[in-house]
């Protein structure tokens, strides 16, 4: 499977040509435009809108994790093993980041299990989804797809142990039950452990179907309780982990690759004297230029191979290379965001046409309108991109820290011209993962580099000037928003224009326009009761290799929508958390294509409808929670912001002081968070925290620009982060409870896009500057 | 040929004048707690103690750490403050990812060391060279915070 099937199975299940869309002919168009790229991407040949359709009308729509590749897996023969000495072991099949999901998931397995968590050890799976399931960590996906198929793993494979000792015992099984890592009959008194139980209960059939009894939600012993559980902060604490970048092996040799800097660029002569007379280095190899468009394929290069990361490091500066710096080469990010601006300021195709709201702003009583800027981002996640790979005997042996690892292994095969079969690919800890490490092109470089050296094991390590100079970067955007009130002041009129490179152009050589999954992320799918609502997606190329970064598209689109109810709020002089409940309306349950979204984060419409009584109520908690309303003295504010996204509902309200001198700092954060019912509450809670965290950098301080086509930023000097003594002091995360009534939504992203609007609706608040353009940088200086 | 004493073990080790502290721990002895983050003392993820002191190992030669004490995160269970802020980060659950952490950990028990009652000045001072970007800033604090109510709750015992 291609990388973009399996991007765009991940991410829209051909949602716009399921044929379920009403039929308007904003709809219509939409479905075109999506076309050109789903087409492709289906890969039914030149006519393949048309058939792919067809195809897509013939075959049931599946949602969720069944809609994903290879699905989810329930068997507890292939999750669970436990020893004679009472030992149960869980296989952990997603990628950890940090999200906690190798602890949570397996915690979901052992409460069903009733095993002792003590008594449990969780391993980490290669990348085999055929085995396991899908296996691709990102889309804040991993809980929500595998909460169920997990319960259903620990339920059988407790099941099998009850069935085991009714069978020794010979008694019936509905008289005993498993207690605590041991099954129990109570008539009797009898006990049997695990360990006595587990050879006898893996020759028993798995239960399946009615057989199959999952606990009700009020016999959990560990889901949804409140804990410090994990299985891995022992080992970080004490630097003990296996990250990619830690993988160790015997003869291994250490790389260091100069890439083009400028996207499409190439090598067009080198010379490697002088690398190769650093005591240390061992062989300087050529990459191939990579392809257009560049999909996860190496970038291509000169790689320097050495005895130790430093050798190769100097090798590598004493490279002489000459490049040809290709089409981009004329990437200036300053003058492209006027071509985005030009573009933001004339028609485009409508992705979203609720009644005519061209002829409702002619006739609004009054108009109101903004235009929002959002640099590049580099994920810059602390461990940079890394990866070891051997080759023995015709296999491949991959380590690597990566989303997707099974993903990583069909693009080592396909680099390889391997059968998946001889590729394996171990899966280590991830150091930080943000959207970043879904992308596997470093994975292939060691394996290259590895039968470059006749499969001696090389380790590959970017440079954080690397990783800051070759991300697939966060888009840049501009959002243009207007709207008409009527004489009331009600809000009759929406046009939204967002004009951004697509992701899909790192798929689709030349791609223009947002996907129907980028749009999906809060350009198309805003519930506000307004009558007249259209979006307009506009056409710009990319000139840098694009990539999802920690909620996506939601971080424009969310900054723009929910900067701008605050905005249309002054100028109507309303409170701001009052309008943008006014603006939400009612509660009501909508079906995402009711709002052009057929997408919906591929859940369906009818487990995940958006429902605005949710959002109405995180925003009416956090606000309550952070005193809204409360006289605030100078240089103070609050600011409100909402979305919903990865299907969770999200609020955040943020405090600032602005000094007189333009200095911000945010003394209080009230998030409340409705992801449905949570697994592992503590870490709900820390994803929200790093959330706002990230939030608050992509605000204040980071932006990648370009010049020439590369990069003007290489390390932490210029790509500026948040560091502690500007992090709020304190960020309160308001879950809101559920029982088992709504399904389980997102956690890992969802808290990063309403952050900045929040922010900068406060420091509005606080100073009467808005802010439109991120990031903030010294703009608050500019005050006077 | 330089001799460097790294968590109470010396060696000899045969490397460049110039070979930064950080691959010597992590490519020649084996010792992967210490991270590369940024390799220029921008992020933190190296730091170690010298004689004491929180440095980044990334940017310091192995010829201004021969004769010197060092000490890195694998040597921190057998350090009474590093020891207390490693269980400090496990019972608040600092982490996320991790990576990071290891830095973050070296600095802190280097804070705690010569200011075992640090105000939110000195924690941000002190930590302010450690990025973290799952962003777990605030629980740092929060554990900094716990050690030293800790240690400040022994010493009123002690006396």
């Amino acid at each position: 499977m291609n990388d973009f099937a399996r991007l765009i199975l991940r991410d829209a299940p051909a949602g716009p040509l399921s044929g379920s869309l009403p039929d308007s002919p904003a709809r219509r168009d939409w479905l075109k435009a999506a076309g050109v790229l789903t087409g492709l991407v289906l890969a039914v040949g030149a006519s393949g809108v048309v058939r792919a359709a067809d195809a897509a009308a013939k075959e049931e729509k599946k949602y969720g994790a069944d809609g994903m590749p290879h699905g989810t897996v329930d068997d507890p023969q292939v999750f669970v093993s436990i020893g004679k000495d009472g030992i149960v072991t869980i296989i952990a099949h997603r990628a950890e980041m940090g999200t906690g999901v190798r602890t949570g998931l397996p915690m979901v397995v052992a409460d069903e299990l009733e095993a002792d968590w003590d008594r449990v050890r969780v391993v980490q799976a290669p990348g085999d989804e055929p085995r396991f399931g899908n296996q691709d960590t990102d889309g804040s996906r991993s809980t929500r797809h595998f909460f169920q198929p997990m319960r259903r793993v620990g339920a059988a494979a407790r099941g099998m142990l009850e069935a085991a000792a009714a069978k020794q015992w010979d008694v019936p099984l509905a008289e005993v039950a498993a207690r605590n890592h041991e099954v129990v009959h109570e008539k009797s008194g009898r006990k049997l452990g695990y360990g006595e139980l587990a050879e006898a209960a893996a020759a028993l059939p798995v239960p399946a179907g009615d057989a199959l009894r999952l606990k009700a939600p009020g016999q959990f012993r560990y889901i949804g309780k409140d804990s410090r559980r994990s299985v891995d902060i022992q080992d970080i604490v004490t630097g003990n982990t296996h990250f990619g970048i830690d993988t160790r092996l015997d003869g291994m040799l250490y790389a260091s690759i100069s890439r083009p800097a400028v996207l499409g660029g190439k090598v067009r002569r080198y010379n490697a004297d002088a690398a190769m007379k650093v005591p240390g280095v061992v062989k300087v190899v050529e990459l191939a230029a990579g392809p257009t468009p560049p999909v996860f394929a190496p970038l291509g290069g000169v790689a320097v191979i050495a005895q130790d990361t430093w050798a190769a490091l100097k090798g590598r500066q004493a490279l002489e290379i000459e490049w040809d710096d290709g089409a981009h080469a004329g990437y200036d990010s300053a003058e492209f965001r006027k071509t985005l601006s030009e573009g933001a300021g004339k028609p485009a195709k409508a992705v979203r046409n609720d009644g005519d709201a061209m002829k409702a702003l002619r006739g609004a009583a009054r108009r109101i309108e903004a235009e929002y800027y959002l640099p590049h981002l580099a994920h810059a996640t602390m461990e940079p991109p890394a990866a070891t790979a051997r080759i023995v005997d015709g296999k491949c042996e991959v380590w690597a820290c990566v989303q997707s690892p099974y993903g990583t292994r069909e693009n080592v095969a396909k680099h390889l011209g391997m059968d998946l079969s001889a590729v394996t690919l171990h899966q280590t800890l991830l150091g930080g993962g943000f959207g970043r490490k879904s992308k596997s092109d470093y994975a292939v470089e060691a394996a290259l580099l590895s039968r470059a050296m006749d499969g001696k094991p090389v380790k590959v390590t970017w440079s954080r000037e690397d990783d800051i100079t070759n991300d697939y970067f966060h888009t840049v955007s501009v959002e243009r928003i207007e709207a008409g009130v009527d004489a009331r002041g009600k809000a009759v009129a929406w046009l939204h224009r967002t004009a951004a490179p697509t992701i899909g152009s790192t798929f689709v050589a030349d791609a223009q326009g947002q996907q129907p999954f980028e749009l999906g992320m809060s350009a198309i799918n805003i519930p506000f009761d307004i009558p007249n609502f259209r979006v307009e997606s506009v056409p710009v190329p990319a000139h840098t290799r694009i990539g999802w970064f920690r909620s996506v598209s939601n971080i424009p689109h969310v900054f723009a929508v929910q900067s701008f109810v605050a905005e249309m709020a002054h100028e109507l002089k309303r409170d701001p958390r009052d309008y943008l409940l006014e603006l939400i309306g009612p509660p009501r349950k909508i079906s995402p294509a009711d709002l052009s979204d057929g997408w919906n984060y591929g859940e369906s419409p009818v487990l995940y409808p958006l429902d605005t009584g949710r959002m109405r109520h995180v925003v009416e908690v956090a606000t309550r929670e952070a005193g809204w309303g409360r006289k605030l003295e100078p240089g103070r504010g609050l600011g409100v912001a909402a979305c919903y996204n990865f299907v969770t509902y999200v609020a955040t309200v943020v405090e600032v002081v602005v000094g007189k001198d333009g200095s911000l700092s945010v003394p209080q954060v009230h998030v409340a968070l409705d992801c449905g019912p949570q697994v592992h509450p503590d870490r709900v809670r820390a994803q929200t925290e790093g959330a706002c965290i990230m939030g608050l950098s992509l605000a204040t301080r980071s932006e990648i620009t370009f010049s020439k086509g590369r990069t003007d930023q290489t390390n932490f000097h210029q790509y500026e982060v948040t560091r502690m003594p500007e992090a709020p002091r304190d960020i309160k995360v308001h879950l809101v409870e559920h029982g088992y009534d709504v399904p389980l939504g997102g956690v890992g992203e969802p808290a990063v896009p309403p952050f900045a609007p929040a922010l900068c609706n406060a420091i509005f608040a606080a100073t009467g500057k808005r802010i439109r353009s991120l990031p903030i940088k010294d703009q608050l200086q500019a005050r006077t | 040929m330089a001799t460097l004493t790294i968590n109470g073990k010396s060696q000899d080790i045969d490397a460049p004048d110039d070979m930064p502290l950080l691959w010597i721990i992590r490519d020649r002895l084996g010792m992967t707690g210490t991270k590369f983050g940024c390799g220029m003392a921008m992020c933190g993820a190296c730091t170690v103690h010298m004689d004491g002191q929180p440095i980044r190992s990334c940017i310091t030669p192995i010829s201004a750490a021969a004769g010197r004490q060092i000490a890195t995160i694998e040597a921190m269970g057998q350090d009474d403050v590093g020891r207390a802020v490693q269980q400090a980060w496990t019972e608040i659950g600092v982490p996320q990812c991790g990576y990071c952490q290891s830095g973050q950990i070296m600095s802190a028990t280097a804070l705690l060391k010569n200011t075992p009652n640090p105000t939110d000045e000195d924690i941000d001072a002190a930590m302010s060279g450690n990025i973290c970007r799952c962003g777990t800033y605030p629980r740092i604090r929060a554990a900094i915070k716990q050690v030293a109510i800790k240690q400040v709750a022994l010493q009123g015992a002690a006396k």
